[in-house]
C-alpha cells in the first residue's frame, strides 16, 4: 500500500509541473499583453511596469521563479489586472464560495445519485425503476448551463420563492438553485452507475448465499451488496469531481455567486494571465489529489487490485 | 427440354432456402438495433433533426441576420412567434428571425459535435491501437501520457486557449480535439489487448505482415463496433461542451451562432416574458441529446458482444 501511494505520487507530481509549464507557455504565446492598451504607455512607465512584474526578465527565468514561488510558497504572483490585489487574494476571495456550493453539490449529487440507483435496482421493473431510470435519462440531457436558467424561470420569474443570483453571504436560499443546477446530470449518472451495477451485484452467486441463510434483505444489501456496487461508482467520482469544478464556471456567471469561476471568465476577457493560470493550476492540482484520493479508495475498497 | 425461366428461378431460391443461412454480424447487429423501438424513434428523431439543420433554411422567410429595428428590444408583444410575419419561432432580441437562426444553430452544433467525435474516433482509435499492440514499455509511455493529460483540467486550458489565440471556431476544434480522443484511446487500448492474442493475429504475424499493416488491416476493422458504439455517445458530449463554451461567449461567434449561444441569449432575455427565445432552442438542444444518446444506447445493445 504504501510503495503504491509513492508510485501514484510519483505521476501526480510531474504532472502538476508539467501542468505549470504548460499553461506558462501558452501565456507566453499570447499575443499582445495586458498593459497594451488604446493609449500607448511611455517607454519609462512601460519598463517600470515590466520590472514590477518581472517581466523584463528572460522567459526561462520568469518561468523558473514563478514555478518556484508556486511550489515553495503557493504564491501566484499579482493580478496584472487588479493593481492592488494578488491572485491569491483573488483566490481566497472566490474559492470558499465555490468551495461551499461545489460541496454540496457533490453531496446531493452522491447521495441522491445512491439512493435512486439502489433502488431502482431493488425494485428491478417496477413502476419505481421507470421512474428512476427516467429521471436519470431526463437529467442526461440537463447539463448546468441549461438547468440554471430552467430553475431560474420557474423558480424565480414563476413561483418567485428563490432568489435567481447573489450570494449574499452564502444564506441558504441563494445556495439552493446554484447546487440544483450544479449536482442534476451527476446525480443522473451517479444513479445510472449504481443501478446498472447493483442489479450486476444481486444477481450474484454470494448474494443468493446470503439470501438463502435468512438473511433480512436490508442486511443483505447494506453489509453485502453495497460495497462490491460502489466501485464503479467510486472510478466515476474523480472525473466526476472535476466537471462539477469546471461546472462551477457557469453556475458563477450565471448566478453571480462570486465564486473561482467568475473570476476565472472575467480574466479571460481582460487577459489576467497571472489569474487565469493561478485558478487553472489550483483546479489542476485539486484535480490530481482528488483522483489520487479516489484511487486510494478503490485499492482500499476492492482487494482484487494488486498495488 | 429446358426448364423455362420460372421453374429455372424457383429451383435457384429453392437451392438458396436449402442453404444454411448465416447472417453476419453487422447484419446480426442491425436486425437487434431495429428491434430496439426507443432507439428507431431516436433515429427517426435524428433524420428530423438534420433535415432541419440542413435544409431547414429554406423554408425560413428571413435572413437569419436581417435585423428588423420594429421588432427588436425585450418586449414581449413585438416579435412573437406567428406564422402571419414568417417569424415562425418569434424573433430575438434584437429583431432577428428566431427560425433561421435556430436553423443555423442546431447545424453547428451538429457539427461540431460530428468533426470533434470524428477527430477523437480517429487519432484515439490509432493511438490506443498502437499503444496496445505494441506493448511494454512503449504502451506504457503512452498510457501515461494519456494519464497525464486526463488530469488537466481542459475545460480551464481550453478556455484560456480560446482567449489566447482568439475566439473561432477552428480554434474550438482544436481546443475539443486536443481533449476529446483520451477516452477513445483508453477504450480502443484495452480492445486491442483482447484482440492482440487472437489467432488471426498470430497468423498475420507468422507470415510476416509488418505490424502497421497489421494494426490497420487486422486490429483497427474489429475494433469498429465498440468504436462506432463510444463515438454516438461522444457525439452529445461534443455538443455539450460547445454549447458550455458559447455559453460563456467563448465559442461561436456573431453573426454565426450555435444551441449553446442561443440558449445563452434567449436566458438573459426571459425576465422580459419573451420565454420562446430560450424555448425553441432548448427544445432542439435537448430532442438532440436525447436521440443521440438512445442510439447510442440502441448500438450498445446491438454491438456489445457481452450481451449474447
Amino acid at each position: 500500500m504504501f510503495s503504491y501511494i509513492i508510485r501514484r505520487l510519483a505521476v501526480a507530481v510531474p504532472t502538476i509541473l508539467i501542468l505549470i509549464v504548460m499553461s506558462f507557455m501558452l501565456m507566453f504565446a499570447a499575443p499582445g499583453g495586458p498593459f497594451n492598451s488604446e493609449r500607448p504607455l511611455s517607454p519609462t512607465v512601460m519598463a517600470n511596469i515590466e520590472a514590477r512584474y518581472g517581466l523584463d526578465q528572460p522567459y526561462w527565468k520568469q518561468m523558473f521563479d514563478y514555478t518556484v514561488n508556486v511550489v515553495t510558497r503557493f504564491d501566484f504572483g499579482p493580478s496584472f489586472q487588479y493593481r492592488d490585489r494578488t491572485v491569491n487574494d483573488v483566490i481566497a476571495q472566490g474559492f470558499p464560495v465555490t468551495l461551499k456550493y461545489g460541496f454540496w453539490s457533490f453531496v446531493v449529487a452522491v447521495v441522491f445519485g445512491l439512493g435512486l440507483g439502489v433502488v431502482a435496482a431493488i425494485r428491478h421493473n417496477t413502476w419505481l425503476d421507470y421512474l428512476a431510470v427516467g429521471i436519470s435519462i431526463g437529467a442526461q440531457v440537463l447539463p448546468n448551463f441549461v438547468m440554471a436558467p430552467i430553475l431560474v424561470l420557474v423558480f424565480t420569474l414563476w413561483l418567485g420563492w428563490l432568489p435567481g443570483g447573489g450570494w449574499n453571504g452564502g444564506q441558504w436560499q441563494y445556495v439552493i438553485l446554484p447546487v440544483i443546477a450544479l449536482s442534476t446530470s451527476y446525480m443522473a449518472s451517479i444513479a445510472r452507475i449504481m443501478r446498472s451495477s447493483m442489479l450486476e451485484v444481486m444477481n450474484a452467486g454470494f448474494i443468493r448465499t446470503a439470501r438463502a441463510k435468512g438473511l433480512p434483505m436490508h442486511r443483505v444489501i447494506w453489509k453485502h451488496a453495497m460495497k462490491p456496487a460502489l466501485l464503479p461508482v467510486l472510478s466515476y467520482l474523480g472525473p466526476a469531481f472535476v466537471s462539477m469544478v469546471t461546472g462551477s464556471v457557469v453556475i458563477d456567471v450565471y448566478f453571480s455567486t462570486g465564486g473561482i469561476g467568475q473570476f476565472f471568465v472575467n480574466s479571460a476577457f481582460s487577459r489576467d494571465y497571472s489569474v487565469i493560470m493561478g485558478i487553472t493550476i489550483l483546479v489542476g492540482v485539486l484535480t490530481i489529489l482528488f483522483n489520487l484520493v479516489v484511487d486510494l479508495l478503490y485499492a482500499w475498497i476492492d482487494p482484487k487490485i494488486r498495488y | 427440354m429446358f426448364p423455362d425461366k420460372a421453374v429455372a428461378e424457383g429451383l435457384g431460391q429453392a437451392a438458396q432456402l436449402a442453404e444454411v443461412q448465416g447472417r453476419s454480424l453487422w447484419k446480426d447487429a442491425r436486425i437487434r438495433f431495429f428491434r430496439n423501438k426507443a432507439a428507431v424513434v431516436a433515429l427517426y428523431m435524428l433524420v428530423a433533426i438534420c433535415i432541419f439543420a440542413f435544409f431547414g433554411g429554406w423554408a425560413a422567410q428571413h435572413e437569419r441576420d436581417a435585423i428588423d429595428f420594429a421588432l427588436s428590444g425585450p418586449n414581449a408583444y413585438k416579435g412573437v412567434p406567428s406564422f402571419a410575419t414568417g417569424h415562425y419561432f418569434g424573433t430575438d432580441a434584437d429583431g432577428r428571425d428566431l427560425f433561421a437562426r435556430t436553423v443555423q444553430g442546431t447545424r453547428i452544433s451538429l457539427l461540431v459535435g460530428i468533426v470533434g467525435a470524428l477527430i477523437a474516433v480517429i487519432v484515439g482509435t490509432l493511438y490506443g491501437a498502437i499503444s496496445g499492440y505494441f506493448g511494454g514499455r512503449t504502451d506504457g509511455a503512452m498510457m501515461r501520457t494519456v494519464d497525464i493529460l486526463m488530469s488537466v483540467p481542459y475545460m480551464f486550458v481550453l478556455i484560456l486557449l480560446l482567449v489566447i489565440f482568439g475566439k473561432s471556431i477552428l480554434m474550438l476544434f482544436v481546443g475539443i480535439g486536443l481533449i476529446s480522443w483520451l477516452d477513445m484511446a483508453r477504450i480502443a487500448r484495452g480492445q486491442t489487448l483482447t484482440i492482440k492474442n487472437k489467432e488471426f493475429v498470430e497468423a498475420a504475424v507468422a507470415i510476416g505482415v509488418r505490424p502497421m499493416t497489421i494494426i490497420l488491416r487486422h486490429i483497427v476493422p474489429n475494433l469498429a463496433g465498440i468504436v462506432v458504439v463510444y463515438s454516438t455517445l461522444l457525439i452529445p458530449g461534443m455538443i455539450i461542451t460547445e454549447s458550455f463554451i458559447s455559453f460563456l461567449g467563448l465559442g461561436v461567434q456573431e453573426p454565426n451562432t450555435s444551441l449553446g449561444a442561443l440558449i445563452s441569449r434567449g436566458a438573459s432575455q426571459m425576465q422580459y416574458g419573451v420565454i420562446w427565445q430560450l424555448a425553441f432552442p432548448l427544445f432542439f438542444f435537448i430532442v438532440t441529446l436525447f436521440a443521440f444518446f438512445f442510439v447510442g444506447d440502441g448500438l450498445r445493445d446491438a454491438l456489445d458482444p457481452k450481451d449474447r
